[in-house]
């Protein structure tokens, strides 16, 4: 593999030097390491980098503007690859990066993951080749929100489409229910919604919905 | 009580203390006379134009005069008492005119303190005032008697104070002595004096005992409190990220490397070791083919009986020599061989203990991880409470209905006392409901953000119960919010957050 020339940002001196003398171990050059955002982005801007990777949390705020800021670097150069690397499993963070521009040449890694050397360098890689790489522990987590279409529910929008599978009207479940038809309305679409159907064709919809409801 | 402190008084006396006193007396005087003409004018002026309606506003900003009064007193009072004199005013609640008003005509300290200013103009200030002008001329006026006795009085006669006349050098220069005396009696009433007159008006403007004052006092200091709780737990969260979790991640780089290195040493030796074995094994075959080739010449030899003893025995020799040589060789490789084994042995060890340090600094890695977390969620500060919320019930082993949807951002002691409600909340639903599955509902509407956490578990959840709940509970008043649950035995359990606030950011 070429050699990747690599910006790196990251606050912790420690931890900074740590990863550049993992990166010059694989034959890669750090162009310039940085320890803010501000660094960040006229580091960019000066070396044109293969790579960037840079910590979520960093000065001045210490919240997320390293986050922050690869989003903008993606939006002033698309395509520029990010490896985000981060302390936080929490999914937030995981999915505002990826939804960045077409969501390739981006990655969100543990810190965790840099103790393992190689699989750090083989994701780097994989970024800067047009990958998306997200780290197991955040994918497991993101998996748990959607291992099933109909947790997203609340309980009264199953009820609803309960009755609808039962093959029952608006109005009819409104009686059952002993609330308002727009309401029930209000509930289906916002079930329809959440089970991600497109609002193309409306009874096919309902159908898909149910069929999804009983499979589960 | 008084009179027997009079003396521990005078004697912690110091004699700056003798001008302050004198000029906070004055000062008093003045603002006193002062005072009472402003109030004389305003009632006359308010009073005549009551008529048409002008002058009820001046009445009514009479009730107010206490509050410069008071003011200037305070300031005063720094002359003669270094212990702090606090206003009890309340800051309004909106900036205008009127709602200061609102807000000084509603509270009691207002009208002490237009006590104060009444008790000052009609009986303080001439006390004051008599007290600065006896205690300066009286002492003045004995010390110079033998002045003013050689001078105006031509040696004869000088009535002194104009009180009683004194007729010789004697009587002159004993009225000088007593004005010795009168001075620093003088003084030292002065100073004593002032002291009761800023203990006079400090028990006037400062009530001992005002529970309003003191409810407000406590209800501050909560806040503060948990403000400065929340601001540690942040501390800590920041000091553990930013200290001990990088530390601890450069030392599982530096573990990770070096176990690269070791299992790179490792299968090097192996490596070498696995070609030195097939080179010794080589050696050994031509030493062995060698050894009997000699051994067969030697054969030969001896059958060849008519060759030279020299001969032979110089063969012998060679063959002596020979033997113990490759003995030897081989020996030595074997050794060789051993050493390399041990060598390769110890470095495998060496490399799994090496692994077995980087698993488990990646294991200490994921346990201070979840404990920050726990500690203070980056996501609540980075993303506010929907994001976080959202958190929380992916992480709740129990399937949880999530609709709570708000994009508000909130002041960071509300939206941790949110956060920590619902944490707490799902933890008890996960551990003690027993229920199949939980819903976070709530929203923001009409200046109140409310969470409602339910279950379809066997209930019987309290706030007592030693859960945690109570001191969340607090939390939540704290930010002038309520928390109320639901939980007969049987169930369901529902737990409702409501704080009323705004948005902020």
């Amino acid at each position: 593999m070429p050699a990747l020339r690599v910006v790196l940002a990251e606050d912790s001196v420690l931890l900074r030097d740590g990863l550049a003398g993992l990166l010059a171990r694989f034959g890669h050059e750090v162009v310039a390491a940085v320890g803010d955002s501000d660094g960040l982005r006229a580091a960019v801007a000066a070396h044109q980098p293969d790579v960037v990777v840079t910590d979520v949390r960093m000065p001045p705020g210490f919240k997320d503007e390293g986050l922050r800021t690869a989003l903008e670097l993606r939006r002033r150069r698309p395509g520029l690859p990010v490896l985000v690397l981060s302390q936080y499993v929490e999914t937030r963070y995981a999915t505002e990066l990826l939804n960045a521009g077409d969501g390739t040449h981006l990655g969100y890694l543990l810190k965790d993951r840099i103790g393992h050397v190689t699989e750090f360098v083989d994701a780097l890689k994989r970024v800067v080749d047009g990958g998306t790489v997200v780290d197991p522990e955040v994918v497991r987590q993101m998996l748990r929100r959607h291992r099933d279409p109909l947790a997203a529910l609340t309980a009264r929008e199953r009820e609803v489409l309960a009755l609808v599978a039962e093959g029952r009207s608006n109005l009819a479940i409104a009686t059952e229910l002993t609330v308002a038809e727009a309401s029930v309305a209000k509930h289906i679409r916002n079930i329809l919604q959440k089970l991600g159907l497109s609002p193309a064709e409306e009874t096919h919809r309902r159908v898909l919905a149910v069929l999804t409801y009983l499979r589960s | 009580m008084v009179v027997l402190a009079i003396p521990f008084t005078v004697a912690a006396m110091h004699t700056a203390d003798v001008p302050k006193a004198g000029v906070y007396l004055l000062a008093n005087a003045v603002a006193g006379l002062l005072t009472l003409v402003v109030s004389v004018l305003l009632f006359a002026v308010g009073g005549v134009l009551a008529v048409v309606v002008v002058g009820l506003p001046l009445l009514a900003g009479l009730a107010l005069i206490g509050l410069p009064v008071a003011a200037v007193e305070r300031r005063l009072q720094r002359l003669v008492d270094a212990r702090p004199l606090p206003h009890r005013h309340r800051v309004p609640p909106e900036p205008g005119l009127a709602s200061w008003l609102r807000t000084r005509y509603t509270e009691a300290g207002t009208w002490r303190e237009l006590g104060f200013a009444g008790l000052l103009m009609t009986v303080l200030w001439p006390v004051d005032l008599l007290a600065v002008v006896l205690g300066v001329t009286v002492p003045l006026a004995l010390l110079a008697t033998p002045v003013l006795f050689g001078t105006l009085g031509d040696a004869e006669q000088v009535n002194v104070l104009k009180a009683y006349p004194v007729t010789s050098w004697p009587q002159a220069w004993l009225s000088a002595g007593a004005g010795v005396l009168a001075a620093v009696a003088c003084a030292v009433g002065l100073v004593l004096l002032a002291r009761l007159r800023a203990a006079s008006a400090r028990a006037v403007l400062l009530p001992r005992h005002d529970l309003g004052a003191t409810v407000v006092e406590l209800t501050r200091s909560r806040v503060r409190l948990v403000d400065a709780f929340e601001a540690e737990r942040s501390r800590i969260e920041r000091d553990l990220h930013d200290g001990a979790q990088q530390r601890l991640v450069a030392l599982t780089v530096i573990l990770g490397l070096a176990r690269l290195d070791a299992e790179a040493r490792l299968n090097a030796e192996e490596r070498q070791d696995a070609e030195s074995r097939a080179d010794a094994e080589v050696r050994r075959d031509a030493e062995s083919r060698a050894g009997a080739e000699a051994w067969g010449d030697a054969e030969v030899r001896r059958d060849a009986e008519s060759r030279a003893d020299a001969e032979v025995r110089g063969d012998a020799e060679v063959r002596r020599d020979a033997e113990p040589r490759a003995e030897a060789e081989a020996w030595g490789d074997a050794e060789a061989r051993r050493e390399a084994d041990v060598r390769v042995d110890a470095d495998r060890m060496l490399a799994e203990q090496l692994a077995r340090a980087h698993d488990e600094a990646g294991r200490v890695l994921v346990e201070l991880r979840e404990l920050i977390r726990g500690i203070h969620p980056a996501v609540l500060t980075d993303f506010g409470l929907g994001a976080a919320v959202a958190d929380l019930a992916d992480r709740c082993p129990v399937p949880i209905d999530e609709d709570f949807d708000v994009p508000h951002r909130f002041s960071a002691a509300i939206e941790s006392a949110a956060y920590f409600v619902v944490a707490e909340a799902l933890a008890n639903l996960a551990k003690h409901s027993g229920a199949a599955r939980g819903a976070i509902a709530g929203g923001y509407t009409a200046g109140t953000l409310t969470v409602e956490v339910g279950d379809d578990g066997c209930g019987g959840a309290d706030l007592d119960g030693g859960t945690g709940l109570l001191g969340l509970a607090d939390r939540v008043s704290v930010v002038g919010g309520r928390l109320s649950l639901s939980s007969p035995p049987g169930g369901p359990t529902r737990l409702i957050v409501e704080i009323p606030c705004r948005p902020c950011g």
